[in-house]
């Protein structure tokens, strides 16, 4: 249904991806608790492994590669909370995924003010 | 009766959090946002409510993908906020307002609206910002509040015109509730905004002005819009305009303009604000 309509460059989170992607969202959300976030530094690999982390969502957890993390399941208010242990924001995100430098792509926000 | 006197609907944006902490309300990127606020300030200074309906979405705070409920109303006597993991200053705690709680609950099944109930409930920065918005500097939050959660996680997710019918049902529900007590609403969430995919930084300022001017003229122009519509006009968490179309309903038909505001961009978002006092 959700996927009748493509919508370039969007993935709608639907029952598919919420499927494929919830240990890979699982493990993000353990993110929110100080511990596990020192836990997951400590020990990326086994950190993975006790979330069951597919060998896909595993690569692009090591990658740090937001398309990847998406492709394979991963919802990106999960993935923001990944992003937070290494002090990235949105925009940051946001620049990775367009293909951009930061300053290109808060410029190409600021643009779309002025039209 | 309680006394609905109005709404108020704002963008949630995280990097507002994170302006708030550093004092940076004057700063040149967030100056344009943050006085849109100073008129609602006044108008809540006179208006004085009791207690704050708060409508938003949580982004993975209180609700996982194991148990993802449509719509969720909290029944706490109090609602903390927590670490999200990336870092914005966790907030006082609010005080619940449970009669009012269960009264909306019992209304809301009344009506049909099949709701999850949350005695325990803990409130992102979809609910904590706007608060800090409204009521800037407190130590101690001077309105009891209502958490109601719709979700914008996983899809399929409710239609606009659910929502608002949502919001409908929320406002008799207030106006019905057999206390002496003065109530205000507030939407959380958008205006146009995408953070993920290729699509990220999407935002459609056109749309986005049609939007607000609708809820004056035409409140229900956007339910005639599918949920993949919308996604298509606003981006992938511009569906949070979800939140202003339920505030909207629940204010019943004739209201009049406290103030609005719109500023591009507050991180990746067309940063909406707008007031409106019932009539």
């Amino acid at each position: 249904m959700a996927a009748s309509r493509q919508i370039p460059g969007t993935t709608l989170f639907d029952g598919a991806q919420a499927r494929k992607g919830y240990a890979l969202n699982k493990m993000c959300f353990s993110f929110n608790d100080a511990a596990n976030r020192a836990a997951f530094q400590a020990d990326e690999d086994g950190y993975c492994s006790r979330y069951g982390l597919t060998e896909p969502q595993r690569a692009a957890i090591k990658a740090r590669n937001v398309l990847q993390l998406i492709a394979a399941g991963g919802n990106v208010y999960y993935l923001a909370k990944f992003a937070g242990i290494f002090g990235l924001d949105v925009q940051d995100l946001g620049a990775q995924q367009t293909g951009l430098t930061k300053d290109q792509f808060k410029a190409k926000l600021l643009a779309a003010g002025r039209h | 009766m309680a006394n609905l006197i109005g709404g108020i609907t704002t963008s949630h944006v995280p990097a507002i959090g994170r302006a708030i902490a550093r004092n940076l309300q004057a700063d040149e990127y967030f100056k344009p946002f943050f006085d849109g606020f100073p008129p609602i300030h006044d108008w809540l200074a006179t208006a004085q409510p009791d207690v704050a309906v708060v409508i938003y979405n949580d982004h993975g705070l209180n609700f996982f993908l194991d148990k993802m409920p449509t719509f969720a109303v909290g029944a706490a006597p109090e609602y903390r906020n927590a670490d999200e993991g990336w870092g914005i200053p966790v907030v006082p705690p609010f005080q619940g307002e449970q009669g009012l709680s269960w009264h909306l609950i019992e209304s809301l099944i009344g009506e049909d609206f099949d709701l999850t109930t949350c005695q325990e409930m803990l409130v992102d920065h979809a609910f904590t910002l706007p608060m800090a918005l409204l009521w800037p500097g407190s130590e101690a939050w001077p309105v009891k509040v209502v958490p109601v959660c719709v979700n914008t996680v996983q899809f399929p997710l409710p239609s606009a015109a659910r929502v608002y019918r949502l919001g409908q049902a929320i406002g008799r529900a207030i106006r019905s509730w057999d206390a002496d007590q003065r109530v205000v609403v507030v939407g959380t969430g958008g205006l146009s905004h995408q953070l993920d995919g290729e699509r990220a930084g999407f935002i459609n300022k056109d749309f986005d002005l049609k939007f607000m001017d609708s809820l004056l003229s035409d409140p229900a122009w956007a339910t005639k819009y599918s949920i993949t519509d919308l996604v298509e006009l606003t981006g992938t968490q511009g569906v949070e305009l979800l939140m202003w179309l339920a505030t909207r309903g629940a204010l019943g038909d004739a209201v009049r303009q406290v103030h609005r505001n719109y500023h591009i961009p507050i991180s990746n978002t067309a940063a909406g604000t707008l007031a409106l006092e019932c009539r």
